[in-house]
């Protein structure tokens, strides 16, 4: 026991003497929290469209301030013919254009079909998409405003009456759900990364054989290296939590208990792959390759940024190995929906095996190449 | 002498098999991934119906939501109490209630109510599992109330340019290929020049007759070419298993890779002469390099949703104005006419990082 | 001789190391007695390494009885730890550690109390006359102090035993010989001191000296007796003509 206090204190130590290290601790969350929420963003605000009015009549022009007053479009002025707005979508200063043709007014007048032309760049499929659906709602909202305008007497269209609700985020805010899941991302980087390349260091320095030549048990030294960053992330979770309640007023709904009792058994997984990490290289250099190419992967499957759900059943059953899969779900079950444990034990469990499995190859691994 | 220096850096290179392994394969897992695992779209999302009337139109609704590939159904649930649970453990997305008598209702009174309650702690499905939702409803109701046409009818046609069907990989591709290159290129140069100064060995090379420029050119050039083999790697795979266009000129793509490529080594040096340690030079690379890459450049998401301060951030990020000539010469077929200003300002950043690594470098060494 | 009279504390019979086909070690025997300073020379690759680092307990022999200090070096490796020293050629204290905090950690690991840690530091410290840099960070440090500094906490728990592999790699003339009085004094404690070395001069401070030239000893005897053996004058020679004799036998 007095052996690992040595260690420990010895890591903590070099650790902090290392100039580079609380800026790491405590203003890298900091940043990535603010950017991160604010960037991953799916919402569309700002899909700037080019309307090319043909028509000029009083039907035009009242669809253009339709889209003039919705959030989610900005205008781009000036364009007369369709060939400046094709310029346009390729020099990327707009993501859509309408084209309304001449005779808009002329067909709406005698109940005629009138054709629309909506063009969107679609590189980003998904976004597209959605800028597609949105014109297309609003365009179906004029129409149904002329109709009641022009004829208002006609019974009524619609007998379903459909009521939506957004339950545990009713404004839809992305930074709701994105928070919780960099969270995450936030004590896997820390405690991989770090544990990871501390290991390698002394390898790649030499100090190991020192340490190997002294009476000192593996399990001694092994348990002296990896606490101290299991101390450092679980800090790192609890700070960026109150970040989180402070500046995007985002408490959480669960227990904390609960969460942090989960997160100390995630980052017993974290740190028994950077350890097996760790026994697999020989310097930092290829320690930070391995670690970057799986978190590259865990990360992207990990329905951080994209729902997990939607992926096709292979990549969903290989995601039954991605621990990071794991703990997003669980911390935003916890943190937005107030989750109890026996909503998600299985994911639990399957952290719990998860840990035990990977930690005694790391150990087997260890004690096999030091 | 200059020549063996760099056969040197090439055997440390490739000798390390681990790192190739994960250069090479860095890549091909990651366009596969993009490709065919990871996408925005929602299908199959698990559901749940509370039908308080349990009629024929409720039924016909369900039947026709289920029919539609969006939506799987994961159960009938029998009371409200239930829903909170079904979302607690996550096993549905979204819940759809009927109100009592609905076929009655429509018949009597015309309307009827549905209530699409939606687990909106993911707000992006739950926006579209809403709008897919509705869609289907107002669907059945055009159904079943089509018996003349209506006076307004506005036809829009659409057109989604440069990717009609909508592939997530045309998207991705450009920016995997930004992010390797930046990867490969300035990580892998600081790390490396960093850890030539930490091992001491560096001092080595300085001392010998070859001039500081030779050394940092001997350096690079194992990577430029690793660098350029990628990214063709990546190109090939999108032709060839995407089917993704390359509709400009292939030359003017290589090109502009390569101004990029030494953009991102001059960055590299730069970030090793002020690191002394790997360590550093990784965190650096890694947080100041890596997530802007990713985040600000457009990558995965669109600049123009951010918030104005980060998109003015983002004007810094080489890789924002690497991905749009990427995807202007390769989709959308366009020629430099349409992006000399953003190659002069990856132009101007190489210069701006060669000069003040050459200025570092000298200190250093007077 | 008068290395007889004393206890042996290291003990090798019939040694072999191999690693697949090749042999690392072929078939080493020799006793090293308490108090000793014996030097372990070779050329690169000759083996030396892989025999000290059998004989410190970080490998397992192919075949062969070895013990270190009374333990057996099969199943005792964690006793052996406690009784022996070790300082490799690599450098391996920690660069952003100061000197007392790096003599603090070793003895720490090796179970010792903090006032033993803090009196056996100031006293290294003092006879190194080092104690103004206590406080100091390793990388500020001169490498020929380092070297002292890295013998001082390769016997901060007093072992019977230390191992130096190639201790004065890198370092000047002056520092080399007053790391040699370091040794000198330890032996003189009763501490036996096992060396590898480059410089033949050094070879010269041995009791014994043997010569390892393709895994195998291919002379085990007192720098004076080597010499007169092969009628040369120093042990470069004896050295040189060893291994030229092994070559000539495998041309």
């Amino acid at each position: 026991m007095r052996t690992i206090l040595f260690i420990l204190q010895k890591e903590f130590r070099q650790i902090f003497r290392d100039r580079t290290m609380l800026p790491i601790i405590l203003v890298v969350p900091m940043v990535q929290l603010l950017i991160l929420s604010y960037t991953a963003t799916f919402e569309l605000k700002n899909t700037r469209l080019a309307i090319i009015d043909q028509d000029h009549s009083v039907s035009s022009r009242s669809l253009n301030r339709k889209f003039e007053g919705s959030p989610f479009f900005s205008m781009v002025d000036g364009l007369i013919t369709y060939d400046e707005g094709m310029e346009m979508l390729k020099r990327s200063k707009a993501d859509q254009i309408l084209v309304i043709e001449s005779d808009l007014d002329y067909h709406i007048g005698r109940s005629e079909k009138a054709g629309l032309l909506l063009v969107t760049n679609a590189i980003n499929g998904s976004a597209a998409s959605l800028m597609n659906a949105y014109a297309l709602a609003i365009i179906n909202d004029f129409g149904k405003e002329v109709q009641k305008e022009m004829y208002p007497n006609l019974p009524k269209v619609m007998p379903i009456h459909i009521e939506v609700r957004h339950w545990y985020n009713p404004q839809l805010d992305y930074k709701t759900y994105m928070v919780p899941g960099i969270l995450v991302l936030l004590v896997t980087l820390i405690g991989m990364f770090l544990s990871g390349m501390n290991i390698v260091k002394e390898k790649e320095f030499g100090t190991i054989e020192q340490i190997n030549v002294t009476p000192i048990k593996k399990y001694q030294f092994m348990i002296g290296k990896l606490l101290p960053f299991w101390f450092i992330a679980m800090f790192e979770l609890l700070f960026g939590l109150g970040f989180a309640a402070l500046v995007f007023n985002i408490h959480i709904v669960g227990s904390l208990p609960l969460l942090l009792g989960v997160a100390s058994v995630y980052l017993l997984v974290v740190l028994g792959f950077g350890l097996l990490v760790s026994t697999i290289t020989e310097t930092m250099q290829q320690a930070m390759f391995v670690s970057w190419f799986f978190l590259v992967i865990f990360i992207l499957m990990s329905g951080l940024f994209t729902p997990a759900e939607s992926m096709p059943d292979w990549a969903q059953w290989l995601n039954r190995i991605n621990p990071i899969a794991y703990f997003i779900q669980i911390n935003r079950m916890i943190m937005l929906k107030g989750s109890s444990f026996s909503d998600f034990a299985d994911q639990f469990y399957a952290l719990v095996v998860y840990a035990f499995v990977i930690f005694s190859l790391a150990v087997w691994r260890y004690r096999k190449v030091a | 002498m200059m020549k063996g220096f760099i056969v040197k850096e090439f055997l440390h290179i490739f000798r390390d098999r681990r790192t190739m392994l994960i250069l090479f394969g860095m890549p091909i897992v990651q366009v596969l991934l993009f490709g065919f695992a990871i996408t925005n779209e929602i299908n199959n999302a698990q559901i749940a119906i509370l039908d308080h009337s349990k009629d024929n139109v409720t039924t016909a609704i369900t039947a026709k939501m289920l029919a539609s590939g969006y939506f799987q159904l994961n159960k009938q649930l029998e009371s409200s109490d239930q829903i909170a649970s079904v979302f607690q453990n996550g096993e549905v997305k979204e819940v759809i209630v009927f109100e009592p008598d609905f076929a009655q209702k429509i018949s009597k009174n015309h309307t009827a109510k549905v209530q699409i309650i939606t687990d909106a702690s993911d707000p992006n499905s739950a926006n579209l599992l809403a709008s897919y939702t509705s869609a289907i409803l107002m669907d059945y109701v055009g159904e079943f109330s089509s018996i003349r046409p209506l006076p307004v009818n506005l036809s829009t046609q659409t057109s989604m340019l440069y990717n009609p069907e909508l592939k997530g990989v045309f998207m991705f591709v450009p920016g995997t290929i930004t992010i390797l290159l930046m990867l490969i290129s300035a990580m892998m140069t600081s790390i490396s020049i960093a850890r030539e100064k930490e091992m001491g060995t560096m001092e080595v090379l300085l001392v010998s007759h070859l001039k500081p420029l030779q050394i940092i050119i001997g350096k690079v050039i194992p990577y430029i070419l690793l660098s350029f083999v990628n990214a063709l790697v990546i190109l090939f795979l999108a032709a060839t298993v995407f089917h993704m266009p390359m509709n400009g000129s292939m030359i003017l793509l290589l090109s502009e890779s390569m101004l990029f490529i030494i953009m991102a080594l001059s960055m590299g040096i730069f970030i090793s002469t002020i690191s002394n340690t790997q360590q550093t030079a990784m965190l650096l690379s890694m947080f100041v390099l890596m997530l802007p890459t990713i985040l600000l450049s457009g990558f995965i998401f669109p600049i123009e949703n951010m918030p104005v301060p980060l998109q003015l951030l983002s004007n810094i990020m080489p890789s924002k104005w690497f991905i749009i000539i990427v995807k202007s010469i390769m989709l959308k077929g366009l020629g430099i006419a349409y992006f000399w200003k953003e190659t002069i300002i990856l132009a101007g950043m190489m210069s701006a990082f060669v000069f003040l690594s050459a200025k570092k470098f000298k200190i250093r060494l007077a | 001789m008068i290395t007889k009279q004393r206890p042996p504390v290291i003990q090798v019979q019939n040694l072999v190391k191999r690693f697949g086909n090749f042999i690392a070690n072929d078939n080493l025997n020799f006793d090293v007695a308490q108090g000793e300073i014996f030097g372990f020379l070779g050329a690169n690759g000759a083996g030396k390494t892989t025999a000290i680092k059998i004989l410190c307990g970080l490998m397992t022999p192919t075949s062969g009885q070895i013990s270190v200090a009374g333990f057996d070096v099969y199943r005792q490796t964690d006793q052996i730890k406690k009784q022996i020293g070790y300082m490799s050629q690599k450098f391996s204290m920690y660069e952003d550690l100061t000197v007392k905090e790096n003599f603090q950690f070793y003895g720490g690991i090796y179970g010792l109390s903090n006032i033993v840690i803090r009196e056996r530091t100031a006293e290294m410290l003092d006879k190194l006359q080092m104690s103004g840099i206590k406080n100091k960070t390793l990388n500020e440090i001169p490498l020929g102090w380092k070297q002292k500094l890295a013998f001082s906490v390769a016997m901060i728990h007093r072992p019977l035993i230390v191992f130096l592999d190639e201790p004065t790699g890198g370092v000047d003339p002056i520092t080399r010989r007053q790391f040699w009085e370091m040794i000198y004094e330890a032996a003189n404690n009763g501490i036996t001191v096992f060396v590898t070395t480059h410089y033949m001069d050094e070879a010269e401070y041995c009791e014994r000296v043997s010569i390892m030239v393709d895994g195998r000893i291919e002379a085990l005897d007192t720098p004076k007796n080597l010499r007169e053996q092969q009628g040369v004058s120093s042990m470069n020679e004896v050295f040189i003509k060893l291994a030229r004799k092994q070559n000539l036998n495998n041309g």
